[in-house]
C-alpha cells in the first residue's frame, strides 16, 4: 500500500467544534426543534460525532435527543473485494426509527457508497419520516446521486489523496488532515 | 443508554484467514474470540422486525447432511437465510449417496453447480476435512463422527461468555458420554484455549482412556463434578450405548449420573446448566432441572443462530485477507 504524507491541516479542534455547533443549529432549524428527531452515527467516527451533535443540540434546545450507532459492514457492496475482511460490529439503535426524523452522521462524505449502505440499513430497521445527512467533511468525487444536508467543511481533493479525521475520543488528536501519497509528491 | 463504541482489542486485531471452519483444535484463542465477537454483532439482526441483512446476497450454501439432524440443520438454514444467502438442503436418504456415489463425487457435482459454502455432517470423523482439501468451496463442519462439532462448542462458549461475562478461570464440568461425543471434544479444546478448567465425568466405559492428556480432570463421581462447578454441561445418553453394553440400563445411568433437584442442591447457587439437545428428560437431566432457573438450554439455541451466521460470514470473507 502507498505511503501517505500530510499535505495540509484543514481543520483544528476549534474549527471542528465550531462546525459541529453550526450543524447542530442547522439541524434544529430544518426540523423546527428537536421533537421527533434522532441522530444515527455511522461507526466509528460518525458515531462519536453523533454523540457530540446530540450534546450540542441538547445545549441549545434543552431536550435530550436519542442517539444510535449503525454498523454498515453487512450492507457494503464491496464485501468480496476489500482487504482485509472487515470485522462486523453491532448496530445499536435503542429506539424505533419509524416516523422519526433521522439525521445520519458520518465524518467524511466521499463516493457516497457508505451512505447508500447506511440508507439500506436504516430502512431495514423501519420507516423514518425523513433521513437527512450531516458530515464533518465533504471531499467530493461522488459515485452515486447522494448529497449532504449539513456540511462542516467542503474540501477539494484529488482522488488519490486521503482525508483523515482524528477525534480526541479515539485518536488522542483532534484535527482533520489532508494527506497525499508519497510517490505522487515526488513526481 | 449511550451506545458503546468500545470493541474488544482481540476482535480489532484478529483477522479471519481460513477458507473453512473444521474444528476448534487448530483455532487460536484470538480466532475464537473473533468468531464470538462477530456472533455478538449478528445477534441483533434476529431481534429486528425485518430479520435479514444482505451480507451474503448471491452466495449459495448447501446443507449436506449424511446423518439425520433437525436443530443444527435448521439453525444453519435460518442463519444463511438471515444473511440473504440461498440455501439447499441435501439429506442422504434422498440423494445419490444411497445409489452408491462417493462423498467426493457428490461434492464435485455440487461444485460444478457453483456453490460457495458446504455445511457438512457425517458419521465418520474427518470427512469435512477431506472435502475441504478437495473443494474450492468453503466447508463448515456441522459434526463429524465422535471428532468435533465446532459450531456447537462456539455457541456454548458464547452462552457462557454472555451469562458469566468471562470464560477464563471458570470451572466447567462435562457430564455423560464423553467417549462418543464430538460436542465434548470441541468444547474441551475451546474451553481450554480460553482458560477455563475442565472436568469430565461419567462411567469409566464412557470416558476415553488417557483423556487427561488434554489437560482435563477426570472423575467418576457426579457429586465431585457438581461441587465447585460454574457450568454443568450435560450430554445426551443414547440408547445405543445400552445395547453396546457400555451402561447397564438407562435407569441405572439415571440413578448414578442423572442430574436431579436433590443433586442440584449441592451445586453452586449461580451454576448454569447446559445441554446441546435433544434432552432425554428423566435420563441425564430431570425435567425440574431442565426447566429450572439455572438452565440456559434455550439461550444456547438462540445463540447458535448468531454463531452460525458469524461462521458463514467469516468463511465467505476469508479470501480478502
Amino acid at each position: 500500500m502507498a505511503e501517505f504524507r500530510e499535505k495540509a491541516k484543514v481543520m483544528d479542534a476549534e474549527a471542528i467544534r465550531r462546525a459541529l455547533t453550526r450543524i447542530a443549529h442547522e439541524i434544529l432549524e430544518r426540523n423546527k426543534g428537536s421533537a421527533g428527531l434522532a441522530l444515527v452515527g455511522i461507526r466509528t467516527r460518525g458515531a462519536i460525532l453523533a454523540q457530540r451533535l446530540a450534546k450540542a443540540i441538547e445545549a441549545i434546545d434543552d431536550h435530550p435527543v436519542p442517539v444510535g450507532v449503525l454498523d454498515i459492514t453487512l450492507y457494503r457492496d464491496d464485501l468480496s473485494r476489500i482487504a482485509p475482511n472487515p470485522v462486523v460490529h453491532a448496530t445499536e439503535i435503542p429506539f424505533d426509527v419509524t416516523e422519526l426524523h433521522i439525521a445520519l452522521v458520518d465524518d467524511v462524505l466521499f463516493t457516497g457508497r457508505t451512505i447508500r449502505a447506511a440508507l439500506n440499513a436504516l430502512t431495514d430497521l423501519g420507516r423514518p419520516k425523513t433521513i437527512q445527512l450531516a458530515v464533518l467533511v465533504d471531499r467530493g468525487h461522488r459515485e452515486l446521486p447522494i448529497r449532504a444536508d449539513f456540511v462542516g467543511k467542503n474540501i477539494p481533493t484529488h482522488l488519490r489523496e486521503r482525508v483523515e479525521v482524528r477525534l480526541a475520543e479515539l485518536d488522542e488528536k483532534e484535527e482533520v488532515v489532508l494527506e497525499a501519497p508519497v510517490d505522487a509528491e515526488v513526481r | 443508554m449511550s451506545p458503546t463504541l468500545a470493541t474488544s482489542r482481540t476482535a480489532q486485531t484478529a483477522r479471519w484467514t481460513r477458507k473453512d471452519l473444521l474444528d476448534l483444535r487448530t483455532l487460536s484463542a484470538e480466532e475464537i474470540h473473533l468468531i464470538l465477537h462477530t456472533a455478538e454483532s449478528f445477534r441483533e439482526v434476529s431481534l429486528r422486525p425485518i430479520k435479514k441483512v444482505p451480507a451474503l446476497r448471491g452466495k449459495t450454501v448447501v446443507n449436506l447432511f449424511f446423518e439425520p439432524s433437525t436443530r443444527t440443520r435448521t439453525s444453519f438454514e435460518l442463519a444463511a437465510k438471515r444473511l440473504s444467502a440461498d440455501i439447499v438442503n441435501i439429506a442422504t436418504q434422498q440423494s445419490s449417496l444411497s445409489k452408491g456415489e462417493t462423498v467426493l463425487d457428490t461434492v464435485r457435482n455440487l461444485e460444478a453447480l457453483k456453490v460457495d459454502i458446504l455445511v457438512i455432517r457425517h458419521a465418520a470423523a474427518g470427512v469435512p476435512h477431506l472435502v475441504a482439501k478437495h473443494a474450492a468451496a468453503s466447508v463448515i463442519n456441522a459434526g463429524d463422527g465422535a471428532h468435533e462439532h465446532p459450531t456447537q462448542a462456539l455457541l456454548d462458549l458464547f452462552t457462557i461468555q454472555e451469562k458469566k461475562g468471562r470464560i477464563e478461570g471458570l470451572r466447567v464440568s462435562i457430564i455423560g458420554d464423553i467417549a462418543h461425543s464430538r460436542v465434548a471434544r470441541s468444547n474441551i479444546w475451546g474451553l481450554m484455549k480460553l482458560g477455563a478448567q475442565v472436568t469430565v465425568c461419567g462411567p469409566p466405559t464412557l470416558i476415553p482412556p488417557q483423556i487427561e492428556q488434554l489437560g482435563v480432570r477426570v472423575t467418576h463421581q457426579l457429586d465431585e463434578a457438581i461441587r465447585d462447578a460454574d457450568i454443568l454441561m450435560l450430554l445426551r445418553i443414547q440408547h445405543e450405548r445400552q445395547e453396546a453394553m457400555l451402561i447397564p440400563s438407562l435407569r441405572e445411568y439415571r440413578l448414578t449420573y442423572g442430574l436431579d433437584r436433590e443433586r442440584m442442591s449441592r451445586a453452586k447457587p449461580d451454576v448454569l446448566i447446559m445441554h446441546p439437545g435433544p434432552v432425554n428428560r428423566g435420563v441425564e437431566l430431570d425435567s425440574s432441572v431442565a426447566d429450572g432457573p439455572y438452565s440456559v438450554i434455550l439461550d444456547q439455541v438462540t445463540n447458535g443462530l448468531a454463531v452460525r451466521m458469524a461462521a458463514l460470514y467469516l468463511v465467505t470473507t476469508w479470501r480478502n485477507s
